[in-house]
């Protein structure tokens, strides 16, 4: 298997070391812990990416600066926890990376959380979805 | 000993009053032994945000449906899935949860399979209750395990299957999804995931009512008459119709289903759960595209 980043490594672990019950526990603190959006993005919703593959509309944003340093923006409503969940663990495992970090992280990575039987593939997708889309910002932004 | 119904004035005028009940029913009898509250939502975590104090999760994904064959659970199964969330067969079971009651709705109709007795939705849902400033927990309840029966899934009465609908073509079909899902514009919801159908349109014959025109703004199911208005008025149900509703997996037709079997009475109605996802893969089965039925 690809190995992830160890920032997100450490989630990946975090998750593998509770039981199934905790587990879910754990996602809804990644989803409390989602920071809110920037005033330049709060203030311009058009310059947000829509993720349809997610079960409630979730809005990223992704910013790869000159250093290759890549910071990502996450918008998805309170009544929509999960979605709120995968965009955290994306956010606390993915930001601060470089481009190419960012980019060697393995799609299927997710598999790794423990999390299909307690939330089912099909909500997995939309975490994949969400990474995928950063990549290919990312990729854009690289030029 | 079941529990009383809601004299609400409103619901009386339904056809099933003993179906459904308000957010002020829920908070009077919370603590009545004989009561089971489950929630039911989209969002798998919603829950555990917080829920009506002493309510249940029951989630459509992980529970009621079979981990590996595209159906529901068994009668052990879901014998056993009662059992655990302390639920016996004379528990009045009232369920409730987000968008308009859409699971609720779907776990109403996926418990009406096994004929659970005591089925009842809480007008307006999730979204009323924490509306109204009531409170919630996040507190598990611990439920002690029951002697659930286990009771066979009963697929004649409310559930049809792609080879039943084909034989059901020239009679009265209502697709629930939305419009562009409907003309064949769109293979998906709006904003939701593709969840794969090769092919877009309805089944011919069906008429396009989305499931949500039957809520109201508060999420609370509109007044008979209103709904009257809608499937007798525009959908030109009669209460004899043998109706088959259907939308992309069974789940918003099963909120339709709801609606026209027990607000308003229709004693013949079916839900399709294969719906779009198994017609619009399927082989040589008759599609129509566009606003027409």
């Amino acid at each position: 298997m690809t190995p992830v980043h160890p920032q997100l490594q450490e989630i990946v672990d975090d998750f593998a070391a509770v039981s199934d019950k905790d587990r879910l526990q754990l996602l809804l603190e990644y989803s409390q812990d989602l920071p809110a959006l920037p005033e330049r993005y709060a203030e311009h919703r058009d310059l947000l990416e829509p993720v349809p593959e997610c079960q409630t509309p979730l809005f990223l944003a992704v910013e790869t600066g000159p250093d290759s340093v890549v910071h990502l923006f996450f918008e998805a409503p309170a009544e929509a926890p999960t979605t709120r969940g995968f965009a955290a663990i994306l956010h606390a495992g993915l930001d601060g990376l470089s481009a190419d970090e960012v980019l060697a992280t393995p799609a299927e990575f997710s598999s790794q959380l423990g999390l299909q039987e307690l939330v089912s593939p099909l909500r997995l997708r939309g975490m994949a979805a969400m990474l995928a889309r950063i990549k290919r910002q990312v990729r854009d932004q690289r030029g | 000993m079941a529990l009383p119904y809601d004299s609400a004035p409103k619901f009386q005028e339904y056809a099933h009053p003993e179906m459904i009940v308000s957010t002020e029913w829920v908070a009077e009898h919370l603590d009545d032994p004989g009561l089971v509250v489950a929630e039911s939502d989209e969002d798998v975590l919603l829950y555990e945000t917080g829920h009506i104090p002493g309510a249940v999760k029951l989630d459509w994904h992980t529970e009621l449906n079979d981990p590996v064959t595209r159906d529901y659970v068994d009668g052990e199964g879901f014998a056993r899935l009662m059992s655990a969330k302390g639920i016996t067969r004379d528990t009045t079971l009232v369920l409730y949860g987000d968008k308009n009651n859409w699971w609720a709705a779907y776990a109403l109709w996926v418990c009406s399979l096994f004929g659970h007795p005591d089925l009842r939705l809480v007008d307006g849902g999730r979204a009323k209750w924490i509306a109204e400033g009531r409170p919630v927990s996040t507190e598990t309840p611990q439920r002690t395990p029951t002697d659930y029966p286990v009771v066979e899934r009963d697929d004649k009465r409310i559930r049809a299957f792609q080879d039943q609908v084909l034989a059901h073509l020239g009679q009265p079909m209502i697709d629930v999804r939305s419009p562009g899902e409907y003309t064949g514009a769109l293979l998906h919801m709006p904003d939701y995931p593709q969840e794969g159908a090769l092919r877009g349109g309805h089944i011919p014959g069906a008429r396009s009512v989305p499931w949500a025109r039957a809520a109201a703004e508060d999420a609370t199911f509109r007044t008979r008459a209103e709904l009257e208005a809608i499937y007798a008025g525009e959908a030109g149900l009669r209460p004899e119709d043998d109706v088959v509703v259907y939308c992309r997996i069974g789940e918003r037709s099963s909120h339709t289903w709801f609606v026209l079997q027990h607000l308003l009475g229709y004693p013949h109605v079916r839900n399709y759960d294969g719906s779009w996802t198994e017609w619009g893969n399927s082989v040589r089965v008759p599609i129509t595209r566009g606003d027409s039925p």
